[in-house]
């Protein structure tokens, strides 16, 4: 048996509680506050203290997906990002780049973000990036 | 914020409006409750008498989106007695002229009638806010889902002014962000009209900059805010989206129109980690991770830059998502490298000023708060300190304006929504938290027992709610700390969502919408 903890930083709202994952053998099993954060200082709420439970939901997507004959149907990857950088490629050549628009994520990390916001000027070459800031 | 977030804990006085503070932020509301045990004087102004509001001094219940009467009314007040900060006001603001005049004309009298709030309660806070030694402002999407949400924010930040509470510890005006890193998001640029660093995409300076580092030419026009996208889908204009993280079909004010939009799509992504009601529209799905399957960073609602990390391996076949973004921009001719988490940062250094110092040995502790220019710095604990970041600050003068959509015969309630204790936004993870799903399983309304009584509801029942935008079911909850004439409606839950009746009216600059007040009816099932 394997037992480590991880420090990292709670994905629910913006308090930024630090937490400890806790990973038996590779698995997640279970969340810790951290107690020298100076944000929570030891504590968390509901919703942190079951902040592993949606990790390892059933309901988690293992397998890009595909509309064929109207249903999503299980996918490789090579097919899957041929057939959404083809169709991109497709309407951009068409209609210009400003027909494509796309929303960034505030669950997503800075890096993720930073990367999907070059992606739609720079690839794509629209200024058509927002997120859920308002909502 | 512009302060911090253990600061609160020291303040004289805190005031919380929009901001249901004990539910929606915990580990704050915490802070805020240990200042109160310090003997700190709370007010709290809310509708409805959430949790925190059994704890305050001072209990506002003002009517939905009277706002800015309100706080015109209380800096009314602080003129009227002599008690504003002249010196600061003097030496570090502009525009006080202006709005005296128009703060003259909200005497406590007259913003009672618009506030429904007793003329002496507005003289109370108003001699707590400007004559406590420290004083700090705490607001969420109360303040802001508003079509006047950024007259809202103004006129919070006027009120710190006038009383010389920007620029100190313990003070501030203090937004709580809603998502964990909807803060670092708009850091990144993930907005239509400005590049990483809130660099504007208009300023030829600032896209030279980004065009030399990723050796290509970049779009000098401002693009179109999340609203807009779904009136560009509606009408043909937009042809493709790509979600990533997100749910517009549950998340989003008047779902029949973002639906229908959803459906027009030509090529709908969604890249995310579980089938979402967005999903059901999507051409293509692409299973990214959470965030306990990657490295990274998130920003906090006190500008913390923290180190996210990696604990496990990706479920199944998904992979981390700026893979899938370096794979598709690879493909559409732009190669991006998919480097270390901590490369990136570097290269977010090289390009953001505010992020100039963040670099991953420097994180590794507890994170560093922006302004963070240079690898010396020390990170910033409250903002403006000395002078404001535009030189002086700008009081801007502000009337009250009504909600979009007034009361009548036909939907004579008033209808706000929000989160509750347990849940998150629409529910994506929490509802499917076993734990957290126990804890509240069903959608309901909550109401006034004598709205109930009035209309001949009694619990357990189900009523239907009806808005101009649609009508769900649900179960009725009475409870005496909503207002009569109110109804609330938790909107995480797809089956009764709260956001098929919400108004999609919007901030006319912000471009947010006016979640919490619609015009609504209620009807016995």
């Amino acid at each position: 048996m394997r037992y480590e903890t991880i420090p990292t930083t709670c994905s629910y709202c913006g308090c930024g509680c630090e937490v400890l994952l806790q990973v038996l053998d590779g698995e997640l099993i279970g969340v810790l506050p951290s107690k020298a954060s100076p944000i929570n200082e030891g504590s968390l709420c509901i919703k942190g203290w079951n902040l592993h439970e949606f990790v390892v939901s059933e309901r988690r997507l293992r397998k890009p997906m595909l509309r064929k004959g109207g249903s999503l149907v299980e996918t490789s990857w090579e097919e899957a990002l041929d057939e959404v950088a083809g169709r991109l490629a497709k309407i951009k050549s068409e209609s210009g780049p400003d027909s494509i628009a796309a929303l960034s994520s505030a669950k997503c990390t800075n890096e993720e973000n930073y990367l999907m916001q070059r992606f739609v000027r720079a690839a794509i070459g629209t200024n058509n990036v927002d997120h859920c800031a308002r909502l | 914020m512009t302060n911090s977030i253990a600061e609160l804990e020291d303040a004289a006085c805190i005031f919380i409006i929009g901001s249901n503070t004990t539910e929606a932020h915990p580990l704050v509301a915490n802070r805020i409750l240990r200042a109160k045990q310090k003997g700190a004087k709370l007010i709290v102004a809310d509708p409805r008498k959430i949790h925190i509001a059994e704890f305050a001094d001072i209990h506002l219940s003002h009517r939905l989106g009277s706002d800015v009467a309100l706080i015109n009314g209380i800096m009314h007040v602080i003129l009227a007695e002599g008690w504003e900060a002249k010196d600061y006001i003097a030496s570090r603001t502009e525009g006080f002229e202006a709005l005296e005049r128009v703060v003259r004309g909200y005497t406590p009298e007259k913003v009672s009638g618009i506030t429904g709030v007793p003329a002496e309660q507005i003289r109370a806070v108003a001699e707590a806010y400007a004559r406590s030694a420290s004083s700090s402002i705490v607001y969420a999407m109360g303040i802001t889902q508003h079509t006047t949400g950024v007259d809202n924010v103004k006129s919070l930040a006027n009120l710190a002014m006038l009383c010389g509470r920007i620029g100190v510890e313990c003070g501030g005006v203090n937004p709580l962000r809603g998502q964990n890193n909807v803060q670092g998001a708009c850091d990144m640029g993930a907005l239509p009209n400005v590049l990483p660093g809130y660099q504007k995409v208009t300023d030829e300076a600032a896209r030279k900059k980004f065009e030399q580092a990723w050796g290509v030419a970049l779009p000098s026009e401002v693009g179109l805010t999340v609203m807009k996208m779904m009136n560009g889908l509606h009408a043909g204009s937009v042809r493709a989206l790509y979600v990533m993280g997100e749910n517009p079909a549950m998340s989003d004010p008047n779902s029949h129109h973002v639906r229908e939009a959803l459906s027009r799509a030509e090529l709908l992504v969604v890249q995310d980690i579980t089938l979402t009601e967005t999903t059901e529209y999507a051409h293509a799905v692409l299973p990214g991770v959470s965030f306990a399957e990657k490295d990274g960073t998130f920003t906090n609602t006190e500008r913390r830059v923290q180190r996210v990390r990696k604990g496990i391996e990706p479920v199944g076949d998904s992979r981390e998502d700026g893979w899938i973004l370096c794979e598709l921009s690879r493909r559409l001719g732009h190669a991006m490298e998919l480097e270390p988490a901590s490369e990136l940062m570097d290269e977010i250094a090289g390009l953001t000023p505010s992020y100039g110092g963040m670099r991953y040995d420097r994180l590794e502790a507890f994170g560093l708060q922006w302004p963070c220019p240079d690898a010396e710095h020390p990170g910033t604990k409250y903002l403006h300190k000395d002078k404001f970041a535009r030189g002086r600050g700008l009081f801007h003068a502000i009337e009250y304006q009504p909600p979009a959509e007034a009361c009548d015969d036909e939907y004579p309630m008033q209808l706000t929504t929000g989160r509750s204790f347990v849940h998150f936004h629409t529910g994506t993870m929490t509802r499917r938290s076993p734990s957290l799903d126990e804890e509240q399983k069903d959608p309901f309304v909550q109401m006034h027992p004598e709205d109930a009584e009035a209309h001949g509801i009694s619990p357990p029942g189900q009523v239907k709610v009806i808005t101009r935008r649609g009508s769900i079911s649900l179960e009725a909850k009475l409870s005496a700390r909503i207002p009569k004439g109110m109804l609330f409606i938790p909107f995480h839950f797809a089956e009764a969502a709260a956001n098929l009746l919400t108004i999609d009216a919007l901030d006319p600059i912000a471009g947010i919408p006016e979640y919490k007040v619609c015009a609504a009816r209620v009807e016995r099932e």
